[in-house]
């Protein structure tokens, strides 16, 4: 045997491209080991629920439910909506719509929060952008914030009537999720 | 290990026949009988024992307790009540294997502590030391997981607020945060799978934890024992026999532990608990007030001190980040420790300034545990940015600073030395150095 080195030869290249096969192949064979874990097929069914509204009055809210999430869904008085139309959205801890139904970069003015002529109505998934909580305000007599919308008892985050974030920990507004009116009285989550 | 002679001798036809092919009764007699232990060992040196001791008890009642639960969304919660009514000492077991959780974390702060006071984290003790942090998180992923278990609203919302945490990340990559929660949860929110997943893990978990401990005990086992005086190994008379000296002390540290854990298990077993979690979860109400078991408190302040400003900094949409960085370097920069601490004198028994830094240290942990049962609200949030700020700044600044400031106390010569007096090194009269001298 020779104690230089050499050009590399058939055996080389055998080697070497055989465990790059053996090491891509073990790879890829982790992804269903990973995929396993993620939403299955059952869950990612229950993609939509219809809410009947009529029997909501102004002032009133009701929690639905959908894909586990709780849905938040207020009849705002007009004192409500004028507070969060008057909102400067400069002024705002988050300026992003965060809204399903619009694109990803609109402003969080409240006509971007709502859906156009059914501006009482403000629908939002009910949980904390901080670490998941459910915050306070749907119940009368429930604590809702200086701001008068929603007030997160974990760790003090305060939203207003559009479900925007005003000050806390919480990053984010409240989320719109993906909705439309069927009829007046009725809306279709998802 | 250590390359010492072996005594070792097989006595039997059977027991040299084994020796050759598998030197068990060697390794037990070299490390675990004759094993020389330092002789001025104090009672702060029998946790590592108790730890040992406990965490064998949690797996038996664990394995127990597997074969009546029932880990799914409907029938988790009920399963506990059966375990706790109706099967035949159900509620002891059960009991014993919660409690055994509040033990575990408080032996093993006590442990920790022992290691910061005696510098047990210095050289030739670094790997030692990152092997017990790596026990630490186990630890903490293990009885995190153990929580959600009995499906109450504590355990429910405990793991929606914690595993939440990840979803900071979508702060640094849009998506990410929310990909990995969900892939976590299993759906869209904190579910009966998540409960499944959970079970499997905390099954599992254990036993890698176990694993991590035998490394421990043998890197502890190559380097050999700390002492209070922080002094190496130098002459025969510094050490003795673990067998039957450290044993029997270790015993007596053991009953005296057992006697704590009797007492709450026996007597007052919710008390370390919350009222809340005898509801069973629901996803659609947050209890008022949501604090983790008391062991997770000072990492759960650290966490909630940064609400939208820090001292004063206002930190945005960055807050919720920023907690989550702090908590989880709370527990890496302990690991560091080693390199962080600039003085080669072990003890804090002979460092007159580090020993008060050292006070302070176990007081901000321990304020910052009781401001994390607290609120999150007025001064509270303000004592826990500061407490946090004091909790960093042992490590990187104490740490090297006083270790280049400091003027140590004179050591002693040697362990025996320390023990017996100057002049020592002899044996004083009465005293046994090995059990065959009387």
């Amino acid at each position: 045997m020779s104690t230089e080195a050499l050009e590399p030869n058939r055996r080389d290249f055998l080697v070497v491209a055989g465990n790059a096969f053996a090491a891509v192949g073990a790879a890829s064979l982790l992804w269903p080991f990973i995929q396993q874990m993620n939403p299955d097929a059952s869950t990612m069914a229950l993609s939509s629920v219809e809410v009947d509204l009529a029997p909501v009055k102004e002032g009133q809210a009701i929690t639905a439910m959908w894909r586990g999430k709780p849905i938040f869904i207020r009849s705002r008085t007009k004192a409500e909506v004028t507070s969060a139309v008057d909102v400067d959205v400069k002024n705002l801890p988050d300026g992003l719509a965060r809204n399903e139904n619009l694109p990803a970069d609109d402003p969080a003015t409240d006509a971007n929060r709502t859906i156009k002529g059914h501006e009482n109505w403000i629908v939002l998934i009910g949980i904390c952008t901080h670490l998941g909580c459910i915050p306070k305000g749907q119940v009368m007599g429930d604590e809702r914030g200086e701001f008068g919308g929603w007030f997160c008892p974990c760790h003090g985050s305060q939203y207003d009537t559009s479900g925007r974030i005003r000050k806390g920990p919480a990053p984010r507004n409240l989320e719109v999720p993906t909705y439309a009116f069927m009829t007046d009285t009725k809306i279709k989550i998802g | 290990m250590g390359g010492r002679t072996s005594n070792y001798v097989a006595t039997t036809r059977w027991g040299k026949w084994l020796d050759e092919r598998l030197p068990i009764g060697r390794v037990v007699k070299n490390q675990f009988i004759d094993y020389p232990t330092p002789r001025n060992l104090n009672y702060l040196w029998t946790f590592g024992g108790i730890l040992s001791l406990i965490l064998v008890g949690q797996i038996v009642t664990g394995v127990i307790l597997a074969m009546h639960y029932q880990p799914s969304a409907t029938g988790a919660f009920d399963s506990i009540e059966h375990i706790r009514r109706d099967v035949n000492y159900g509620w002891m077991i059960r009991n014993f294997h919660s409690v055994g959780a509040s033990m575990f974390f408080f032996a093993v702060y006590v442990h920790i502590f022992r290691g910061f006071y005696y510098g047990s984290y210095k050289a030739p003790r670094e790997v030692l030391w990152i092997l017990g942090v790596l026990i630490m998180l186990l630890m903490m992923a293990t009885a995190f997981m153990g929580y959600t278990l009995p499906w109450g609203q504590m355990s429910f919302w405990g793991v929606t607020v914690i595993t939440n945490l990840f979803s900071a990340l979508d702060t640094i990559i849009n998506g990410l945060g929310t990909a990995i929660v969900e892939w976590l949860w299993g759906g869209y929110a904190v579910s009966g799978v998540t409960l499944n997943r959970f079970f499997s893990l905390h099954y599992l978990l254990p036993f890698v934890l176990t694993g991590v401990v035998v490394l421990h005990i043998w890197a502890l086992h190559v380097v050999g024992q700390n002492n209070p005086t922080g002094l190496d190994l130098k002459e025969a008379d510094d050490c003795i026999p673990m067998h039957p000296y450290a044993t029997s002390k270790d015993a007596v540290g053991i009953f005296a532990f057992l006697l704590l854990y009797a007492w709450f298990v026996f007597f007052v077993p919710d008390y370390l608990g919350h009222a809340d979690n005898y509801v069973e979860a629901n996803p659609l109400v947050t209890p008022p007030h949501i604090v983790p078991e008391w062991y997770f408190l000072p990492f759960y302040a650290i966490l909630r001190a940064f609400t939208s400003s820090f001292l004063g900094i206002p930190l945005g949409q960055y807050a919720k980040l920023c907690g989550v960085v702090a908590m989880f370097s709370a527990v890496v920069v302990i690991a560091f420790a080693p390199w962080l601490d600039t003085s080669r004198i072990r003890s804090a028994k002979y460092r007159p300034i580090f020993k008060w830094f050292f006070w302070f240290f176990l007081f901000t942990c321990v304020a910052l545990g009781y401001l994390g049962s607290k609120p999150a609200e007025g001064v509270y949030v303000v004592a826990s940015q500061i407490f946090t700020v004091c909790y960093f700044l042992f490590f990187l600044v104490a740490m090297p600073i006083v270790g280049i400031i400091e003027t140590p106390r004179r050591l002693p010569r040697s362990i025996s030395e320390s023990v017996l007096g100057k002049g020592g090194g002899g044996l004083p009269s009465g005293a046994a150095a090995a059990p065959d001298v009387r």
